[in-house]
């Protein structure tokens, strides 16, 4: 780059840069693909994917896409979320509960390769095999032999109970009664996959270029921190009642740039990932803010094998000096509910355990009596969260709860994601942030959890009573006893031994107007359909009102479809 | 000048290498591995996963391997996505980086420059002040609430521009100035100086008394000196746009290299890291190199070492 | 910037007031056609010009009552700066808080007083810091020039090519957050552009005739850096030093920003301001949560470079003239 000229003027050097910026302007902004084609729909997938391959996805995103361009033996309603025949048309149960026999649909891969029982096997297998590493393969323990097998103790896949009795015929053995089975079924790891695809590209199966799927839509194109675009698939089963043709599914996660999207049109449906904290308040009086119940809970976990927490009565003094009500109505905002309990309330069948809810002369008495009367003495202890706006305001607010209560200044640590696992996983902090979304309907997804031998415990509680507990609930077949033994299991976390304290229940928050389209329903698993989203004549697209007097929102009533 | 040139590229060399071997070590210890998650992993299935990726083998041989690699031109997969190499996560957002990146400095040149000229050919009256109370307050207002701002004002208000995403022309605007801004103030603040220095000079008291047009005395003679400040702030401006983009990728949604930048160190995707630490200092390497060859160009004064 | 050398004249300069310097233990007899170099009388000169200056004086003043305010926030506010009052959230201005509340309900003023410690600790230590290597290093490079200048060079181009955010990310993350390791980071790596700004003006002072000059009569190397070459590169330092509080100022924003620099329940102008950008959205503005820490910031930094344009002038003789 010889820049010298004779009269060493200043104009021609930036002359030259202005070149060689125009240069690079047109590269890179031509280098983006995107098609010349409009979508239809555009949605908030969230924070980028790490992957699509239904047998390593892990994450609310990756599920988001897989759910819709793979369908599995049955999906999650819209609505209620049961499960409905997805690529088994219908199943039988045996009387003992442990036999499961699907019988498939006639359908195809958007190749036009049949779907067969062997796919579902053969996916399965995939998932439980060690090297493929999968995070979710204790989604397919209820079956028989697949946790050894995923362990590595069973080598001959034989012995898995699965099998495809033809090529329509799926039969699944599971080793003790699973009432949720079929929920499990709706789950992204039990979707099929192709397997000549899978075996012709190994990992870079899930391209664009390669991948094949068997849902309502196909992967067109996915560019990384951008967007995934989805294809109507012509050759699903049920394509004459999908109503969307392009839909653009849009990754990023900052909370504020994904929320100006939404406002600015760009956005058709989005989810707490575009809620910044602060407008809750004002979002909550507008009719495209959807509120529904989530199963999901906020809470904080105790190492209870670091003093002063493994006393119990400091674990539960810590729990009663605390008042959530001042988080979900001052921090919050959003509707969401404090936490009576782990397992969210509102199972058909179960009733939570019940915490008593804050006393703050029954939390000094007992952390007197544990030896730190009004706090003294009381050693160095710190809360461990990970980055975010809203942990750190949580925290910031019970830190203060647990000052005025106790008298003990609890040290707040904010620490980098990466950090935050490692020390949580190592049972490394005295209190940490966690939170769990349940995997599937049924309070066992939030109790099985605290055994000795599940990974996800991390809190150093290893009662062989519990394990049994919920091991005896897992092969009880009468419902009635069952729900029984969880709800002591869930006390028994609770009440028993305070090894996490609840904090809040969160609440599922979609921005979407529905004059613009139906089919989106807020569901306790936060899953959006798109199959089922029909685009009425509206005003998507355009910059949404950003008015806030509550006249002008009462104005807007959702207009009759097809009168724009 | 050649030799010079060819001696430094020859230098880069070890330079570099120092460089890759100190990240790669030092990613490596700091806590938390690329496999960590909210869900947990049976620690038998993670030793899988690290043997897949040979992160159990001793550093030194990782990073003979990873040496081995870059000499094919391959930079290894990424960690974090899966099936996705660091070639291709960089060649999908190195352009956008590049131009966002090219823009904003574009705009700081073709602002600061002359605003920061016509401060010092005013000095001290009302254009002066004007030129300069503007340029802190680039300087002072942090771009993640420039970002915001010019969004809420040029896209809600006004809605001149779209408030982010990326693949069109007018989505390229604000982001460029909320990144180039800062950039502009110093520069308009270097320029000045530069200039204000340089005006009083006898070469400059020459050419006025040889009868130059003031035009061509400022144009071409002084501006040639007083942007050496310039030139020398050229690099790390360079250096910190790339660095600064990670906040405004943010802010606007904008798949740049900025966030894979900074997220792969967070989610430890060591190779997706060291791409990136290549190419960040590559081309830092590269500029400072061009800065130098400017600087000796601009100043006959100056002999390159 | 002073980049260019004085000239060596051998007229008398136009300000025939400066008396001649005392000039206590030098030797070198051809002084008085070199720079006078940074002696009593030059300080003492440029004081007076520096006073002159209504900016810099301004500027001076305005900083001395920022840094006052925020030692004495104890005795200026009636709250603590952990003080939550969930009753009062998202309160704009009023007589009882008058920056508002936050989403805590703690008083503004009262954290952006605390807060203002932090950033001025960490505007004036990292900057120190950087001063001091990053000159020292410059210089000598500079002067030297040759195989030492390369090898220094090429030291500082090994960190500067080491991405900034990428060191202080890992040494946050592996250290832990002491707000010490923070100081010493930012300053870590503001020195580097220092050094090479120094240096660059070093290499082309080192050409000029009156260095040839005093190496030929044998000045000692340290003697000749300090003594004579440094003063001549006090403009530029001190105005890169101006420069370089609020670069770092904004660095420690940008940390905090990424949830990494201060943490809570401390806080900073950089902190206050990125919790308060996050409250900037299309329907809501908490306008009052970045205003106020803004116009901290803002007044801050205006005043600091105000008095460095101040002190630029007054150390530049050149523009004595005028």
């Amino acid at each position: 780059m010889k820049v010298v000229s004779r009269r060493g003027h200043n104009p021609r050097r930036i002359h030259v840069l202005a070149f060689a910026a125009l240069m690079t302007l047109l590269s890179g902004l031509g280098g983006c693909g995107g098609g010349s084609q409009a979508p239809d729909f555009v949605f908030l997938v969230g924070a980028e994917p790490e992957t699509i391959d239904p047998a390593t996805v892990s994450g609310q995103p990756g599920g988001r896409v897989d759910r819709n361009i793979f369908e599995g033996l049955a999906f999650n309603d819209p609505t209620d979320l049961h499960a409905t025949p997805g690529m088994a048309r219908s199943w039988d149960v045996s009387a003992d509960g442990l036999v499961y026999t699907f019988h498939l649909r006639d359908a195809v891969w958007s190749d036009g390769t049949p779907v067969t029982a062997a796919d579902f096997v053969y996916a399965w297998k995939r998932v439980l095999e060690p090297a493929t590493a999968s995070k979710y393969a204790n989604m397919l323990y209820p079956i028989a032999g697949a946790e050894a097998y995923n362990r590595g103790d069973l080598t001959d896949p034989a012995g898995l109970g699965f099998r495809a009795e033809d090529d329509h015929t799926l039969v699944v053995t599971l080793h003790s009664p699973c009432p949720y089975f079929l929920q499990l079924c709706c789950f992204y790891t039990l979707l099929p996959v192709p397997r000549h695809v899978v075996e012709a590209y190994g990992d870079a199966w899930i391209k664009p270029e390669h991948i094949v799927s068997n849902g309502p839509f196909v992967l067109k194109e996915w560019i990384l921190s951008r967007h995934v675009l989805l294809a109507k698939n012509p050759r699903y089963w049920d394509a004459e009642h999908v109503a969307l043709n392009l839909v653009e599914g849009l990754t990023g996660d900052n909370i504020n740039a994904n929320f100006n999207l939404y406002m600015s049109g760009v956005l058709d449906w989005a989810d707490a990932s575009a809620v910044p904290l602060f407008v809750v308040p004002e979002l909550r009086e507008r009719p495209d803010f959807h509120v529904a119940p989530y199963f999901n809970t906020y809470f904080y976990r105790f190492n209870v094998t670091r003093p002063p927490f493994d006393d119990v009565r400091v674990r539960k003094a810590f729990y009663l000096a605390m008042d959530p009500s001042d988080i979900t109505e001052y921090v919050l905002r959003g509707g969401q509910v404090p936490a009576h309990s782990l397992v969210p309330p509102g199972l058909p069948g179960y009733h939570e355990a019940h915490l008593p809810g804050r006393n703050v002369e029954e939390a000094r008495r007992l952390l007197a009596e544990a030896g730190y009367p009004g706090g003294k003495g009381f050693p160095h202890v710190e809360l461990f969260f990970n980055t975010s706006e809203s942990h750190k305001q949580i925290a910031e607010v019970i830190q203060q709860q647990w000052k005025n209560a106790l008298g003990v200044q609890v040290e707040l640590v904010n620490q980098e994601w990466k950090v935050f696992l490692a020390t949580t996983e190592a049972v490394d902090y005295w209190i940490s942030r966690g939170s769990w979304i349940g995997d599937y309907l049924d309070p066992n997804t939030f109790l099985d959890m605290w055994q000795s031998t599940n990974g996800n415990n991390r809190t150093g509680f290893a009662d062989p009573g519990y394990d049994a507990l919920v091991d005896r609930a897992a092969r009880t077949l009468d419902p009635a006893k069952r729900m029984d033994l969880l709800h002591q299991a869930e006390d028994w976390v609770l009440n028993k031994e305070m090894i996490i304290l609840p904090v809040y229940t969160y609440v599922v928050q979609n921005l979407y107007d529905e004059r613009d389209f139906t089919g989106l329903t807020p569901n306790l698993l936060n899953l959006i359909n798109l199959k089922s989203v029909v685009p009425l004549r509206g005003h998507r697209g355009r910059p949404r009102n950003t008015d806030l007097r509550p006249e002008a929102a009462a104005a807007r009533t959702p207009a009759a479809p097809g009168s724009g | 000048m050649i030799t010079f040139l060819v001696r430094r590229l020859l230098s880069t060399i070890p330079l570099l290498l120092v460089i890759l071997f100190a990240s790669f070590v030092f990613m490596r210890s700091a806590p938390g591995g690329p496999f960590d998650a909210e869900r947990a992993l049976p620690p038998q299935i993670e030793a899988n996963l690290e043997a897949k990726y040979h992160l159990d083998e001793p550093v030194e041989k990782q990073f003979l391997r990873y040496l081995d690699g870059l000499l094919h031109g391959d930079l290894g997969p990424s960690l974090k996505y899966q099936a996705r190499s660091v070639n291709e996560i960089i060649g999908q957002a190195l352009p956008v980086s590049l131009v966002l990146g090219a823009t904003a400095l574009a705009f700081a040149l073709l602002v600061g420059i002359p605003a920061g000229v016509v401060g010092a050919l005013h000095h001290n009256r009302t254009e002066d002040y004007l030129t300069m109370s503007v340029s802190l307050l680039g300087i002072c207002v942090p771009n993640f609430v420039l970002g915001p701002i010019l969004i809420i004002v040029f896209s809600f208000a006004v809605g001149w521009f779209p408030a982010g995403g990326w693949g069109s022309w007018n989505q390229l605007i604000l982001p460029a100035l909320t990144l180039g801004a800062i950039r502009a103030a110093y520069i308009a603040r270097l320029s000045r100086a530069g200039m204000l220095e340089v005006i009083h000079q006898d070469f400059i008291r020459t050419a006025r008394a040889k009868g130059l047009r003031e035009r061509i005395v400022i144009g071409k003679h002084a501006l040639r000196v007083a942007i050496l400040p310039v030139i020398t702030y050229l690099g790390p401006a360079t250096a910190s746009v790339l660095v600064g983009s990670v906040v405004v990728e943010r802010i606007f949604s904008i798949p740049g290299l900025g966030s894979f930048f900074v997220n792969s160190a967070l989610n430890r995707d060591y190779t997706m890291a060291m791409g990136t630490v290549l190419l960040y200092s590559g081309l830092l390497i590269f500029l400072n190199l061009m800065v130098d060859v400017l600087y000796a160009v601009l100043d006959p004064r100056v002999e390159l070492a | 910037m002073s980049g260019k050398p004085r000239e060596t004249r051998l007229e008398p300069r136009g300000d025939t007031r400066r008396e001649p310097l005392a000039r206590l233990g030098r030797e070198d007899p051809l002084d008085h056609t070199l720079e006078p170099e940074a002696g009593v009388g030059f300080w003492r000169d440029a004081f007076r010009r520096l006073l002159k200056s209504r900016m810099a004086v301004t500027g001076a003043v305005l900083l001395i009552v920022v840094v006052l305010a925020t030692l004495l926030a104890p005795v200026l506010t009636p709250y603590g700066f952990e003080e939550q009052d969930l009753a009062r959230q998202l309160e704009p201005p009023s007589l009882q808080h008058p920056f508002g509340t936050d989403l805590a309900g703690r008083d503004l003023l009262t954290r952006t007083l605390y807060g203002g410690r932090l950033s001025l600790a960490v505007g004036l230590v990292a900057t120190l810091v950087s001063l001091v290597i990053g000159v020292t290093w410059g210089a000598v490079a500079g002067y030297k020039g040759g195989a030492t200048d390369n090898v220094m060079m090429r030291f500082v181009d090994m960190l500067y090519s080491l991405p900034f955010m990428f060191f202080v990310i890992l040494l946050v993350a592996y250290f832990g957050r002491h707000l010490i390791l923070l100081f010493l980071a930012l300053g870590a790596v503001q020195w580097l552009t220092m050094s090479r700004i120094v240096r660059g003006q070093m290499i082309q002072l080192r050409g000029q005739e009156f260095v040839v000059a005093v190496v030929a009569l044998g000045a000692q190397h340290r003697r000749i850096i300090f003594r004579h070459l440094i003063p001549n590169l006090l403009g530029p330092i001190i105005v890169y030093a101006t420069l370089t509080v609020p670069a770092v100022m904004l660095e420690e924003a940008f940390l905090s920003f990424l949830g990494l620099g201060v943490q809570p329940p401390n806080s900073s102008w950089g902190l206050l301001a990125a919790d308060g950008a996050s409250s900037i959205t299309a329907i809501h503005t908490a306008w009052w949560l970045i205003l106020f820490p803004g116009l901290a910031l803002a007044v801050t930094l205006f005043s600091l470079n105000f008095l460095g344009d101040g002190l630029r002038d007054a150390l530049d003789p050149k523009l004595r003239n005028r």
